[in-house]
């Protein structure tokens, strides 16, 4: 098959939130709504400055396990109005939102299955690329221990930074803590997929 | 057993490196660690298909605000969104962003001493349709100075922004007019390191598509990742 050249990735820049930016985006699911839980952090750059000018998207199967696209053949039930897909601007202090439900497990290669999370990537000025990284929650402790691409990671530091912290002062619904270091001594950790 | 389809694996020589040092905001904000690399999963090969989204014709034309006409050269930037393998990827989300006919965005951190138009926003949004194919109506941007270093300039561009089939396949890129002066100075454009992927990102006037009295017409094709050839075994 010849190839054709693909098409190179520029920045985002700073005016991002032009077209990135509009109302509900970050709500997957309504707020009252049963299992609802709230993803939050901060986008640090290198010198711990919060970054005002980023975009979070998020890919997430359901709390069924899943994902809302023709590819995801196992058995597990859709659920209607659910689409997986989020994005949260960052304001001026570097913070970004989503409110969803942790998603189910889903198939990992051969007969391994992965521990509940989801797939984000990070786009910024200053960031010529995107970076993608996944969001594990803190309260699965046994899947997370069974999860392929969490042992990959050998440093218990750095696997950290893939898991979004239980706050045990939530309020109404759950919440959970991730933060996300671009550089430096906490950086979160990127895949390259 | 089912069985899924990898995507290639990108080449550094088509994509910026995250640290280039002539684009001065990647210092703080790349990461110093290696990437590690992980294997496809059913995860990484399904995305965002958007198929309950419902868009107004309106938002593929960037250059009429409320009926009113935006100052500039009208302009169509039109295409198709392909793979690798060169086969169309229909029904999937392309999001545009600009500055003006002046170079100045319609942001309040935009501060460059130009214009503000008030029949331009310069925010589009369009599906491909199921050749592939999508066509936006819009004005040249402007070509417009930063901070980045003394007299710096962006060439003109207009931001887009494309999902495709899968998590894998997300774009996120400028697409550059044919023949600016200002390509060699800008980091950004330069930050890609192979002269064609430079290239591509470069389109192309072109006569035929161009309507007489109305408008001229830019073509550009956007090529996502396609699939590699081994599928891969997916759960029980
Ligand atoms: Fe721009």
């Amino acid at each position: 098959m010849s190839k054709m050249g693909v098409t190179a990735s520029q920045t985002v820049g700073p005016f991002l939130s032009i077209a990135m930016r509009s109302e509900g985006q970050e709500y997957l699911v309504p707020r009252n709504s049963k299992n609802a839980i709230k993803i939050q952090g901060i986008v640090y750059d290198g010198e711990g400055t919060p970054v005002p000018d980023a975009v979070i998207e998020i890919w997430q199967a359901n709390i069924n396990g899943k994902y809302d696209h023709p590819e995801d053949t196992s058995d597990n039930e859709l659920i209607e109005g659910f689409s997986g897909f989020g994005r949260s601007c960052t304001n001026n202090e570097g913070q970004f939102f989503f409110v969803t439900q942790k998603p189910g497990r889903v198939n990992g290669r051969g007969n391994s299955l992965q521990a509940p999370h989801l797939a984000v990537n990070i786009l910024a000025r200053g960031m010529l690329k995107q970076q993608v990284t996944r969001i594990y929650f803190s309260d699965e402790v046994q899947s997370n221990a069974e999860d392929p691409v969490l042992n990959q990671i050998d440093d218990e530091l750095e696997r950290k930074t893939l898991i979004a912290n239980f706050n045990p002062n939530s309020g109404l619904i759950d919440e959970y803590e991730f933060h996300i270091c671009l550089q430096g001594e906490n950086e979160t950790i990127f895949f390259d997929v | 057993m089912t069985e899924l389809e990898s995507y290639s694996r990108e080449s550094k020589k088509d994509h910026p490196p995250a640290f280039y040092k002539d684009y001065k905001s990647t210092t703080l904000r790349h990461p110093k660690n290696r990437a590690i690399k992980i294997d496809h999963t059913v995860t990484e090969v399904t995305g965002p298909l958007f198929s309950s989204v419902k868009l107004e014709s309106s938002e593929g034309d960037l250059s009429i605000e409320n009926g009113k006409e935006a100052q500039g050269q009208r302009i169509f930037v039109s295409g198709r969104v392909l793979d690798e393998g060169g086969r169309p990827v229909p029904n999937t989300l392309i999001e545009i962003w600009q500055c003006n006919a002046a170079g100045r965005y319609l942001h309040p951190n935009d501060q460059h001493p130009a214009p503000l138009d008030p029949n331009f926003v310069g925010r589009g949004r369009m599906i491909s349709n199921e050749k592939g194919e999508y066509k936006f109506t819009t004005i040249k941007p402007g070509a417009y100075p930063w901070g980045n270093h003394f007299n710096a300039w962006r060439p003109a561009h207009i931001h887009f922004s494309l999902f495709g089939p899968a998590f894998v396949t997300r774009l996120v890129t400028q697409m550059y007019f044919p023949d600016d002066p200002l390509f060699a100075f800008d980091p950004i454009f330069n930050s890609i390191p192979s002269e064609s992927a430079r290239k591509r990102m470069i389109s192309e006037f072109d006569l035929d598509t161009t309507e007489p009295d109305f408008a001229l017409s830019f073509k550009f094709d956007f090529v996502l990742r396609g699939r590699q050839a081994t599928p891969f075994e997916n759960g029980a």
